[in-house]
């Protein structure tokens, strides 16, 4: 038997996966991976999410969307929640995440991340252009254009791009 | 007891909103646009933490506190953030010394506060330390360049030294509020010194012996910088109370 609240559920998925980043408006916050849990008590909903970086200035404006957008399609009690423990991980982002990542230009964090220590002057993590798809790049800086991103360049096609880093 | 976990919180807060004010003032003034953005991204991790511990601050004193009433309206003599973050930037070479030096510390301090008894301090350390990371590891990377640099870069390096040691040992050196505290202020004190010597030996700079310690910071008894901070931070809802846009 289908319990209602399962159906319920899976149409507020469907309308979260409409909230965008809107530094990155690719990637839902179901890509992102931020998405924790959606709580159904008869009519009041709760949706529970994970800020990706502390200083994000996206994430308010996330938070806002989610409200929004539920309200815009009938459900006026609308709690968000947000979580710090466990603390979000690029793990946690979405293979489809990192696919539609890859094809706005930007690389996608590597599955076994390899910077997340202190060592210091080590050697560059490699990073796949997202273009050309080359291996030959060097980063140039480990601080990008957002919190979450460093900044590369490709020395086959000479492109300079974004690297969603480590976290 | 919950007076001091909010006056703790509250110096959680306004050391990282303090720093982030100061890195701040390097935005479009940086020696290179990668450096520029590497230290305006530090400052909006920074102002982030500060954030997350000035909710937590408003939620445990309840009333109509909230982050921004915290932050925008209380007086020189009610922050509690240490004398190291509100010191000068002066050159670049002072800018990333107290931020390794502060850093060094907070990975610790955040490394301890993880595993303490307060959950929400422990979920905030958490999503801090991975930050918190780049940052040791981008200022250690400075403070060996410039150390190990050129004879100028050398010398900047020794008066920045000279400049902020004295704020050092304020890290280390508990206030009332923090004697209940979980944090191991002798062990903090011994993981930082023995990162503070290697980095310091690979930069060919020297610890200063036996050098006076100013404290006060942590119980509201400032330098006389806080105060121009303060008054740049803050001018825009002393002048138009509750303005928003
Ligand atoms: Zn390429």
């Amino acid at each position: 038997m289908v319990n209602t609240a399962t159906i319920e559920e899976a149409k507020i998925r469907a309308l979260l996966e409409t909230v965008k980043d809107p530094e990155i408006p690719v990637l839902s916050i179901i890509d992102l991976g931020m998405l924790r849990e959606i709580k159904i008590k008869d009519d009041k909903i709760e949706v529970v999410f994970t800020p990706t970086y502390s200083g994000c200035p996206a994430t308010d404006m996330i938070s806002a969307t989610i409200k929004m957008v539920l309200q815009e399609n009938g459900y006026s009690n609308v709690k968000i929640t947000s979580v710090l423990s466990p603390a979000w991980t690029t793990d946690w982002m979405t293979e489809e995440g990192k696919k539609k990542l890859k094809s706005y230009g930007i690389a996608p964090p590597n599955p076994k991340q390899q910077v997340c220590h202190q060592e210091l002057f080590l050697p560059d993590e490699a990073v796949q252009c997202p273009r050309c798809d080359s291996w030959n790049t060097h980063r140039i800086s480990e601080f990008g254009s957002t919190a979450c991103k460093a900044l590369y360049q490709c020395d086959d096609c000479k492109e300079p791009f974004d690297y969603f880093k480590c976290h | 007891m919950k007076y001091a976990l909010i006056d703790y919180t509250l110096h959680l807060a306004d050391t990282t909103l303090i720093l982030a004010q100061r890195n701040a003032e390097w935005c479009g003034h940086g020696p290179i646009l990668e450096q520029d953005i590497a230290i305006t991204n530090i400052t909006l991790d920074l102002l982030g933490q500060s954030r997350n511990f000035y909710q937590y601050a408003a939620s445990l004193i309840g009333h109509n506190a909230s982050e921004d009433s915290l932050a925008y309206l209380r007086k020189e003599r009610e922050f509690k953030n240490l004398l190291l973050v509100e010191q000068p930037n002066k050159d670049w070479g002072q800018t990333t010394l107290r931020q390794f030096l502060f850093s060094q510390f907070h990975f610790f301090l955040l490394e301890q506060l993880q595993k303490g008894n307060d959950t929400q301090l422990a979920a905030i350390a958490e999503k801090s330390i991975k930050e918190t990371t780049y940052h040791v590891r981008w200022s250690s990377e400075w403070v060996i360049r410039l150390g190990d640099g050129t004879e100028e870069s050398h010398q900047r390096m020794e008066n920045a030294i000279e400049e902020l040691w004295r704020y050092t040992d304020e890290m280390f050196t508990p206030v009332e509020y923090e004697n209940e505290s979980s944090v191991d202020f002798k062990e903090l004190k011994t993981k930082w010194l023995n990162n503070v010597k290697k980095v310091f030996a690979e930069a060919t700079l020297t610890i200063p012996e036996n050098e006076f310690m100013q404290t006060g910071g942590k119980s509201g008894v400032h330098t006389e910088h806080l105060g121009y901070i303060l008054s740049d931070l803050q001018y825009l809802q002393r002048t138009f109370p509750g303005a928003t846009w």
